[in-house]
């Protein structure tokens, strides 16, 4: 019985090799890390793409989280089992970007296919992450979000006030009424501490998070933050979590059911997170703000930086599977597929098309709150500091980073002496991966 | 004796399965972190080169470690005597009971059919603190519970999820070890006038001791590898890195930061521990064990 039972598991396999390789199309696996509603999507937007033509099938599999599927698939292409495709997250970026030999830059695989990409097309803010010193694109940009400000409407107007204010200086003014009020026993928490109270803060104050501009100058790239005014940024978090203006809730997106129970007045968070707050905020009306700024540092705020995921293309596969996945970007990167993406994921369109297109469709009428994240990236030119982050090593920089957050905010050292300590580490790691990569 | 004499081959064939698995599932990783310690590599394995004894002296040298070691001591030294010091006094209970004694059996081994992430994510949900049962209860009394900033509120958690977890399975071997002792023993004990308390801890504690001895180094071994992915699924070895044991930093170096040569080293010296370990058990505290 075991060995019928085996026979017929052998030969049901055989027939759904068969069956896909049956019409004689290409496969291209890609491997990403969008579960649940997100996850759909890929799929669908992958079947849409297989349904236009018939030479290319790619194939979408999730692979856990962002760092599941990032290790995931660098065990494979070590065992020569790579996916054509891999979603990485952006912090993995210069790890990707130093493994030459691994990937197969974007800029280099649509110009070989003779899809022709006009960078103008793309929004500098988003792409620019992705590209190299001379402005080529390393890698497709897929999901990029930015942090903005979720508010509770309901607790704001029990406290009496009317007006979300734009500057830090007039949040902790807004939040001492709300938590002095009795509206509300906290005033603000954020989810992804280091993501957006250091390396947002920094990028939107103009200020350098490292040396090298952020890392796009080189490996010899430093951390900054313990002598730049993000210093005085966290220790103003920490004096505002004594006094209950600021509540710490936890690394990644732990801190958003503390604003879900309308515990917390309000709520930093990704813009992807928009299509969560609205179904999580049953009880009551919210609104969506742009990050603050530092009245004290800048007159005019910088763009925020981005964090999400882009595509980036392995190497050792058949040209036959490269001609495929020029075919899937330039489909993937059109303004119908990217403004269904936005719209439906909260992510921000990579093209200026997808945006004016969403215009044209009167979205941003219909869905109030869904366009700030974009002005908040667009309105501005980049500088060399607001441009985005480089860094080797960054996953474990980052935990460095909120290892020590977590340390000032709970009392135990103050911000000077925490961020020092972070960038001690985070220098430590920065040596290593320029030893590695050097 | 002379029966296997004749069969040479027969043992070694039977074996063969069960030495192909240790040698595919153990020896063989085990063998590759070694040879990789000596290594620094990119995280795409497109080039190594041999550095001999750094990747040590650089864990060695590093402030993190200590103090991760440090946390690994607490954290084996909680969970390994307080899932033992439960389980016994559960099975003790247990063995006394009559009515009903299947029942409350099969619960008490059952948190141990529980994948140890799925216990951490149970415990953690219970004391989160914004939606935990427990975490509100504990707001009532005035404790303000939340272990995503408190180092000590997060410890205490992954200890009580790792002894939950742990538990069952000591409670089923002190309890096969209780049902071993003679009654008659602690019946003579008993007309010779001892006390429960009295008869415990001369007659059944003693007779416990190989039990007890081999339950402890089972336990530190729990303690030391299988509760990652306690850690891992609760406090993810935060905050502020007060959860981060020796396993759980071998796993954020190798597979987050993709530091492959420190993260052998790093596994290379917890074998070594862990060995070391196990051979004082052994060493000191067997002789102390009566069979």
């Amino acid at each position: 019985m075991p060995r019928l039972y085996a026979g017929a598991l052998t030969l049901g396999m055989a027939a759904a090799g068969l069956s896909l390789s049956a019409h004689g199309a290409t496969e291209i696996a890609w491997w990403h890390a969008m579960g649940g509603e997100l996850g759909n999507k890929v799929d669908e937007i992958a079947a849409d793409f297989n349904a236009s033509q018939d030479d290319y099938v790619v194939e979408p599999s999730f692979r856990g989280n962002y760092s599941e599927t990032m290790t995931g698939a660098i065990a494979a292409f070590r065992a020569g089992e790579a996916p054509a495709i891999v979603q990485i997250y952006e912090v993995g970026t210069a790890t990707m970007m130093n493994a030459e030999g691994a990937i197969v830059p974007v800029h280099e695989l649509m110009s070989e296919s003779g899809q022709d990409v006009d960078p103008g097309a793309f929004l500098p803010a988003v792409t620019g992450y992705y590209t190299d010193a001379d402005g080529r694109m390393l890698s497709m940009p897929f999901n990029s979000s930015t942090p903005v400000v979720y508010v509770n409407r309901d607790i704001l107007d029990e406290a009496g006030v009317d007006a979300v204010p734009t500057t830090w200086q007039g949040l902790g003014e807004t939040l001492g009424r709300i938590v002095d009020s009795g509206a509300a026993e906290c005033g603000m928490t954020t989810t992804w501490p280091s993501w957006i109270q250091l390396e947002n803060f920094s990028a939107r104050n103009d200020l350098p998070f490292a040396t090298e501009q952020n890392g796009f100058g080189g490996l010899e790239a430093r951390l900054s933050i313990d002598d730049t005014a993000a210093v005085d940024h966290i220790q103003r978090l920490a004096d505002w979590q004594q006094d209950g203006r600021f509540d710490y809730g936890g690394r990644f997106d732990d801190a958003a059911p503390a604003f879900y129970t309308g515990r917390c007045a309000m709520l930093m968070a990704s813009s992807a997170s928009l299509a969560g707050v609205r179904a999580n905020a049953e009880d009551f009306d919210f609104s969506v703000a742009p990050l603050p700024y530092d009245s004290d540092l800048v007159d005019t705020p910088q763009n925020s930086i981005i964090g999400g995921a882009s595509l980036w293309v392995l190497a050792g596969k058949s040209d036959e599977v490269y001609q495929g996945v020029a075919r899937f970007f330039d489909y993937l990167s059109s303004a119908e597929v990217q403004a269904d993406w936005h719209q439906f994921s909260g992510y921000l369109p990579i093209t200026q098309a997808a945006y004016e297109l969403g215009q044209q469709q009167g979205f941003y009428e219909q869905n109030p709150g869904s366009a700030v994240a974009i002005e908040q990236m667009t309105g501005v030119t980049p500088t060399a500091n607001s441009k985005g982050l480089r860094l080797g090593n960054m996953p474990q920089i980052r935990d460095v980073i909120e290892e020590q957050l977590e340390r000032i905010f709970n009392g135990d050292v103050s911000a000077q002496d925490g961020l020092s300590e972070a960038v001690r580490r985070g220098n430590a790691l920065l040596e290593r991966f320029q030893q590695a990569n050097g | 004796m002379a029966t296997f004499q004749r069969h040479r081959v027969t043992p070694w064939l039977l074996l063969a399965p069960q030495l192909a698995v240790v040698a595919i599932f153990f020896f063989w990783p085990a063998a590759q972190a070694m040879l990789q310690a000596f290594y620094v590599e990119d995280p795409f394995g497109l080039g190594r080169t041999f550095v001999a004894f750094e990747n040590f002296a650089r864990v060695l040298a590093s402030a993190e470690y200590y103090r991760a070691l440090g946390i690994t001591v607490t954290f084996s030294a909680g969970v390994a005597l307080g899932a033992m010091a439960l389980a016994l006094l559960l099975a003790v209970l247990a063995d006394r009971v009559i009515k009903g004694a299947g029942a409350y059996k099969a619960l008490l081994i059952w948190p141990y059919a529980v994948a140890p992430a799925v216990a951490g994510v149970l415990w953690g949900f219970m004391l989160d603190p914004e939606l935990g049962l427990i975490s509100a209860g504990l707001g009532a009394l005035d404790i303000d519970w939340n272990h995503q900033l408190n180092g000590g509120q997060a410890m205490a958690l992954v200890v009580m999820a790792s002894i939950w977890k742990q538990m069952s399975y000591n409670f089923v071997f002190f309890l096969a070890g209780l049902q071993a002792i003679p009654r008659s023993l602690l019946e003579a004990a008993a007309i010779d006038g001892a006390g429960p308390w009295r008869r415990f801890w001369t007659i059944t504690f003693p007779l416990l001791s190989p039990t007890s001895f081999f339950l402890l180094v089972m336990n530190s071994v729990y303690a030391f590898f299988e509760t990652f992915g306690t850690i891992d699924a609760t406090t993810a070895g935060g905050p502020g890195g007060a959860t981060r044991t020796l396993v759980y930093k071998v796993f954020e170096d190798g597979f987050i930061g993709y530091d492959l040569g420190s993260s052998a080293a790093q596994s290379v010296l917890l074998m070594g521990l862990v060995g070391l370990l196990t051979l004082l058990q052994f060493r000191y505290l067997e002789r102390r064990v009566q069979y």
